[in-house]
């Protein structure tokens, strides 16, 4: 039990990074990745071995999946964009951009993306958090990149363009 | 596998930039990318991207974890958890724009397929209460009056399915007003969290067979028997859900109308 325990306190640093990058806020990110333990805790008696840490993602994934689909319901909201990211430079910016266009994507596609390219997971350990096949969470990757690419070359430049 | 001078595949150029490239493939991979300057940009670009990512949350990581994540704390009262944060955020998401447009959602369909609007109705419901980390669920599915209750209220005898073959174990249910009537809502959960609902209510179309539709990542396997209808919700994952609402048409026992030949696909 004390293993088990001390196997999840090894994982709370990585949780706590991808559960920021999940959701951009920090305090959301901190209460998944508390659920996420609790519940991992709780379940100590159904954890049978394995990869721990794949199933912590799994649940942690899981929980956020959950919160989005109750907020789903509500209008969606807008940011009104103030026009001045192009005018700022330097890694103030791009942290702002990529923020931004993980925030336009898909959360399955943001997900997969944020499992490969942030938590280092292999496409196999990311199909068993998302629970599907290895060619869904590839097609996830590839509409993902592609979305950012154009998130970020299509937006920015016309904006420069009128400075 | 593909051969050594097989054409390049946009997979294989995901794979190179997140290191899952077989090595036999590496040496045609890297020649092809001299000589096609549009995938070498490509690459190029994800690994900016990728590195974009890290360089905003990697030093997440590094940050000293704060005292609440203590584990041996969190295991001794972690139930007593104060649920504040996500709890308080989702019921006051709820209230400002959940439930209104669930209502909305509902009268502006007052018009539409009684049967689509069942399903919307189960879906509503599934989409509102799975989303509750402390109360899911009105009574717990081991307190014995759960059954009986809720039998009394919808009019029929409900049985709780047995899904352990699917890994799922029912928390227990609630009730809720239907569009004729109380409707009652069982909900599972998985060891993974992800939570599933069966949703009754006295029929409002005609009797029909199991039919699949799903809005977005959530969708809903619903049909019709001579008086009531049923609707199981969960993941948008068609192969399972149609194989748990199989056999939560099984248990209840209802006449089985060669379900899987009947089942017809609706997207949206």
């Amino acid at each position: 039990m004390a293993a088990f325990r001390h196997s999840i306190q090894e994982q709370i640093p990585a949780l706590r990074r991808y559960a920021r990058a999940l959701t951009r806020d920090a305090e959301l990110a901190d209460d998944l990745v508390q659920d996420t333990l609790v519940r991992a805790l709780r379940s100590e008696h159904l954890f049978h071995g394995g990869e721990l840490r794949s199933w912590l993602y799994t649940i942690l994934t899981n929980l956020n999946r959950n919160r989005l689909r109750s907020l789903a319901r509500r209008p969606t909201l807008m940011a009104i964009d103030d026009n001045d990211a192009p005018d700022a430079a330097g890694p103030e910016a791009g942290a702002r951009d990529i923020e931004r266009a993980l925030d336009s994507l898909v959360d399955d596609q943001r997900t997969a993306l944020l499992l490969v390219v942030l938590e280092g997971m292999s496409y196999r350990e990311v199909a068993e958090v998302q629970g599907v096949p290895i060619g869904t969470v590839m097609s996830r990757l590839a509409r993902a990149r592609a979305h950012i690419k154009g998130y970020l070359e299509g937006q920015r430049p016309v904006l420069r363009r009128v400075k | 596998m593909a051969a050594p001078d097989s054409p390049v595949t946009q997979d294989e150029l995901h794979a190179l930039v997140d290191g899952e490239l077989p090595a036999d493939r590496l040496t045609a991979v890297s020649a092809w990318l001299a000589t096609h300057p549009d995938d070498a940009a490509l690459v190029a670009q994800w690994r900016g991207q990728a590195e974009a990512v890290r360089a905003r949350y990697g030093a997440v990581a590094d940050e000293p974890v704060p005292a609440r994540f203590n584990v041996d704390r969190l295991a001794a009262n972690g139930t007593q958890r104060p649920w504040r944060s996500i709890a308080a955020a989702v019921a006051l998401a709820l209230l400002a724009g959940g439930v209104g447009g669930w209502v909305a959602h509902s009268t502006s369909e007052a018009s539409a397929n009684p049967a689509d609007v069942f399903t919307s109705e189960a879906l509503g419901a599934h989409q509102l209460y799975i989303a509750e980390m402390r109360h899911p669920i009105e009574v717990r599915a081991h307190e014995q009056h759960l059954l009986p209750w809720l039998s009394r209220r919808v009019g029929t005898t409900l049985q709780a399915p047995d899904l352990s073959t699917f890994d799922l174990k029912l928390l227990g249910g609630r009730l809720l007003p239907g569009a004729t009537g109380p409707a009652a809502l069982m909900m599972y959960e998985g060891a993974n969290g992800e939570r599933y609902t069966i949703y009754c209510a006295r029929r409002t179309a005609a009797r029909a067979a199991l039919s699949y539709s799903a809005t977005n990542d959530t969708a809903a396997v619903r049909w019709m028997d001579s008086e009531f209808g049923y609707a199981v919700s969960g993941p948008a994952n068609r192969e399972r859900l149609l194989g748990i609402a199989e056999a939560v048409y099984d248990q209840l026992a209802r006449p089985r109308t060669d379900a899987q030949q009947l089942i017809s696909k609706r997207g949206s």
